[in-house]
């Protein structure tokens, strides 16, 4: 890895700064210090700022970018900015370092003999269209495929399911977004019918209580999080922390409530029951607002190959769920989860007292897990039940990991099922994008094919024998990572790679082009509340490095689909996002024309006659709305939501005498998700060089494991050794481990588990079976 | 040669004072929040018995009214 500094002192002074100011934002949320962001900005400097969203992370944060002959020098939090109000974290303070790692990619390699050899950027596109064209004719259009991700930027994305939906005709188009945000997209769609929050950061503002739902928000959003606490200091609000792990959340929240792995499911159904019993129901609005439903249970795990599985919705009554929840009694929950019959009536009665508004926040733990889709259901349930939804204070928010999780994968449709507008299922939704697309409606396959582990699959069983990936880095990524490693290194694949730097992924490339980062090219990005941002270029990218939208575009005119990619090179970002509204010129998702999204830090969909929409679902805020209600969740044909009937079921792979332990994967604040960018960043790469274990410290002392001592671990799958961490950054709970995945040189994954939720397909990184050992 | 930082916390009325008084020694950087009542206090010294003089100086300075450690590190001198 790339580090530079040769002043070990002035780099020690600097990590001792960041260390204060990381303090500081936690005592006084919002604080800002001019002096720090305008540091390394050269003398009598004449500096050219421009706003875009920042590269990392869902939060979708207004930075200020100053430029000077043609480099970028500066960044700093854009205090008009809703999102973040001035601040930054210390990923968002360092982002431009990002743009100038040592090791960029800058021309185009192809493998030769076993060896990359450079060409030139024609070439190489030329390689990658004629490539795809000869696997289609010998293999069919179904062998070939795209996996991008949620920093594709609209356009980016927009271009390639374009271009294979509709021009080569295959749904072999997936993003990584399936592996850290599907449940959240099949909670919606199940609960509400319709993607993405009904509300927005501004929930903040108004709510007396959050509920963290496994989701170490001051490590993982901490420009969110420091809104939170300063609400606490204003106003006094409430802070609770329910999660399997201590955290930096933990300890900075009011109060923290610890569950075993898998068992949130029962803690949300004995939150119901609570409710339920104390009558804390919202009766009128369940009345008028609310369906009950069951689903199948017992769906497996998807760790078999071409796992199939649909659910069979079947409506019940009130009387019936509340039948189904006298097994969910907090007395009998305390011994499923741990969380003791207290606990589990504190956090009831927050949700049951009708003067409190309430917010409930999460991310991967939900997310990542082998039940995502109905965790999610559930908490929807308690915000329904309550009535406590889709008004200012009232929120079940899910947020995002990655800048355009929802601006690209979920509202652009990246994913297999998925159109701009709707499913390749329905034939209307169908004819529609085909439309707007100018091609025949033919061509669009109705069957999805793969979701990511299976597209992974396929690659390893050869049905999939091309693959272009762009944006992410599945080889440090996939679950079970040894098998799609091997898979895609098997004779026969052609995997083009589309990057800024080398990485794992790069590594089993054929082709590997140099991709423009950022705010090298113009783009768009979709945040966490609906917020679509537009950053300019700003500068020029390095060497022969060029946009992923127009990399898409450069191949697709190469395969003879001029027509549909008209776009010029000088206005194609205009002419892409001004296509791509057609697809959703409705008041349910409306989006903001080019020129707004310029002159403002960004607006939220649906943006209707020049307003954004801050509360879909509430008429008084929702032009949408239509049924004459106070709310109308017109996601659903008849206007109502649905309280789900989901079971608690355990994980697909328990501890056990052999494999005694819980291991938990996640994440880091000083590193965007496997680190291939800020690992390049000297300050934040010395602050986290390496990824460890973390033990609790009765399991150390036990096993006589110190903090840096080697520390062996053994799945079913494989083994890895990590140096320890005890009682440092996060403590898990007893026999359970935890470690980051950002290290590509310690790749946990080669020892994780790929079972998924059955109806989201997104893995669960946060359980399986771990034996531990000191090495 | 120890490094250190700190969160500095003025007396009422008192960040302008704290920040000239602060500024004054040669072994102390800070940089000031712009919108908070409150200053990073960056130190540098040679060894401890410098740290520790440096310390009673900082003791007597009037608009101080808390100092607050968030880290601390040390390093070879030849560096």
């Amino acid at each position: 890895m790339y580090t530079s500094l040769t002043n070990r002192r002035k780099f020690i002074k600097r990590m001792a700064m960041l260390s204060a100011m990381t303090a500081a934002a936690t005592m006084f949320p919002g604080i800002l210090f001019a002096d720090e962001q305008e540091k390394g900005i050269p003398n009598n400097a004449n500096l050219d700022w421009k706003k875009a969203p920042c590269r990392f992370c869902g939060v979708g944060c207004g930075v200020l970018v100053g430029t000077e002959n043609g480099k970028a020098v500066a960044v700093k939090g854009d205090p008009k900015s809703p999102v973040n109000k001035g601040l930054c974290c210390v990923k968002g303070y360092h982002s431009i370092m990002a743009l100038y790692g040592k090791d960029r990619l800058t021309k185009p390699l192809v493998k030769k003999n076993g060896q990359y050899v450079e060409t030139s950027m024609e070439e190489a596109l030329d390689l990658v269209a004629s490539k795809m064209k000869e696997t289609i004719k010998d293999h069919g259009k179904d062998a070939v495929s795209i996996y991008g991700s949620g920093q594709w930027t609209i356009p980016d994305g927009y271009a390639a399911s374009k271009l294979f939906k509709g021009c080569i005709g295959t749904n072999n188009v997936e993003a990584n977004a399936r592996l850290c945000m599907a449940s959240a997209v099949t909670g919606f769609l199940t609960s509400f019918g319709i993607d993405e929050p009904m509300g927005c950061y501004e929930d903040i503002d108004y709510a007396d209580v959050f509920f963290l739902w496994g989701n170490n928000m001051a490590e993982m959003h901490p420009v969110l999080f420091s809104r939170l606490l300063d609400q606490r200091q204003k106003r006094g609000v409430k802070i609770i922390d329910f999660a399997t792990r201590t955290t930096r959340t933990s300890k900075a929240s009011d109060k923290s409530i610890l569950f075993k792995p898998q068992t949130d499911l029962a803690v949300a159904n004995a939150i119901c029951y609570e409710i339920i019993k104390n009558g804390w129901v919202n009766t009128s609005f369940v009345e008028k607002h609310c369906n009950f439903n069951k689903g199948l249970t017992n769906m497996g795990y998807g760790l078999e190959d071409n796992y199939k599985f649909k659910d069979k919705p079947e409506k019940i009554d009130f009387a019936a769920f509340k039948k189904f929840l006298e097994d969910y009694t907090p007395e009998k929950v305390e011994k499923i989860s741990g969380v003791s019959v207290k606990d589990i009536k504190y956090m009831a009665a927050y949700y049951g007292d009708p003067n409190k508004k309430i917010m409930s926040l999460w991310c991967m733990g939900m997310n990542q897990h082998s039940r995502g889709t109905w965790i999610n259901n559930l908490v929807y349930n308690i915000h329904l039940l309550t009535g406590k939804i889709s008004t200012p204070g009232n929120s079940p928010f899910s947020l995002t990991g990655q800048p355009s999780a929802c601006g690209t994968v979920r509202e652009v449709g990246t994913l297999t099922h998925k159109l701009p507008h709707g499913v390749v299922m329905n034939k209307k939704h169908r004819e529609f994008a085909a439309k707007i697309w100018d091609v025949p409606v033919e061509n669009i396959p109705s069957k999805p094919t793969y979701h990511t582990v299976e597209m992974f699959r396929a690659l390893d069983r050869g049905d999939i024998r091309f693959m272009w990936i762009q944006v992410t880095n599945p080889m440090v990524t996939m679950p079970k990572l040894k098998r799609y490693r091997d898979g895609a290194k098997k004779e026969g694949r052609f995997i083009v790679v589309s990057d800024i730097y080398p990485t794992p992924t790069t590594d089993i490339a054929d082709v590997i082009l140099p991709s423009a980062m950022w705010i090298e090219r113009e783009g768009l990005y979709g945040n966490s509340e609906r917020r679509t941002q537009h950053f300019e270029q700003m500068v020029n990218p390095p060497g022969e490095a060029m946009s992923d939208t127009w990399q898409i575009i450069e191949v697709a005119k190469r395969m003879g689909y001029e027509k549909q990619f008209y776009y010029k090179e000088e206005t194609h970002i205009e002419e892409i996002y001004t296509e791509y509204r057609k697809h959703h010129d409705n008041k349910k998702h409306n989006m903001a024309p080019l020129e707004v999204l310029k002159s403002e830090s960004g607006v939220l969909w649906p943006y209707v006659d020049g307003k954004s929409t801050k509360w879909r679902f509430n008429a008084k805020y929702d032009p949408a709305c239509s049924n004459g209600e106070d709310f109308h969740f017109y996601g659903k044909p008849d206007g109502k939501a649905i309280i789900w009937q989901r079971p608690y079921e355990p994980a697909a792979e328990e501890p056990d005498s052999e494999y005694p332990y819980w291991l938990n994967t996640g994440r880091v604040v000083e590193h965007w998700h496997t680190g291939s960018m800020t690992r390049r960043i000297p300050v934040l790469h010395k602050a986290m060089p390496h990824a460890y274990v973390e033990l609790h410290p009765d399991d150390a002392k036990r096993m006589q494991i110190k903090t840096g001592d080697n520390v062996k671990l053994t799945t079913r799958r494989g083994e890895i050794i990590l140096p320890a961490s005890i009682n440092q950054r996060g403590v898990p709970a007893p026999m359970q481990v935890f470690v980051p995945f950002f290290d590509e040189n310690l790749l946990i994954n080669d020892i994780t588990l790929d079972s998924f939720c059955p109806i989201s397909k997104e893995p669960d990184y946060k359980k399986c079976a771990v034996k531990v050992e000191k090495a | 040669m120890p490094i250190k930082s700190y969160l500095a916390h003025p007396h009422s009325g008192k960040k302008e004072e704290l920040i000239q008084a602060l500024s004054s020694i040669e072994q102390c950087e800070i940089m000031p929040a712009q919108n908070k009542d409150v200053l990073i206090l960056i130190t540098e010294t040679e060894d401890k018995v410098e740290e520790a003089i440096l310390k009673e100086k900082l003791d007597t300075i009037e608009s101080l009214k808390l100092l607050a450690m968030v880290s601390g590190f040390n390093t070879p001198q030849n560096n």
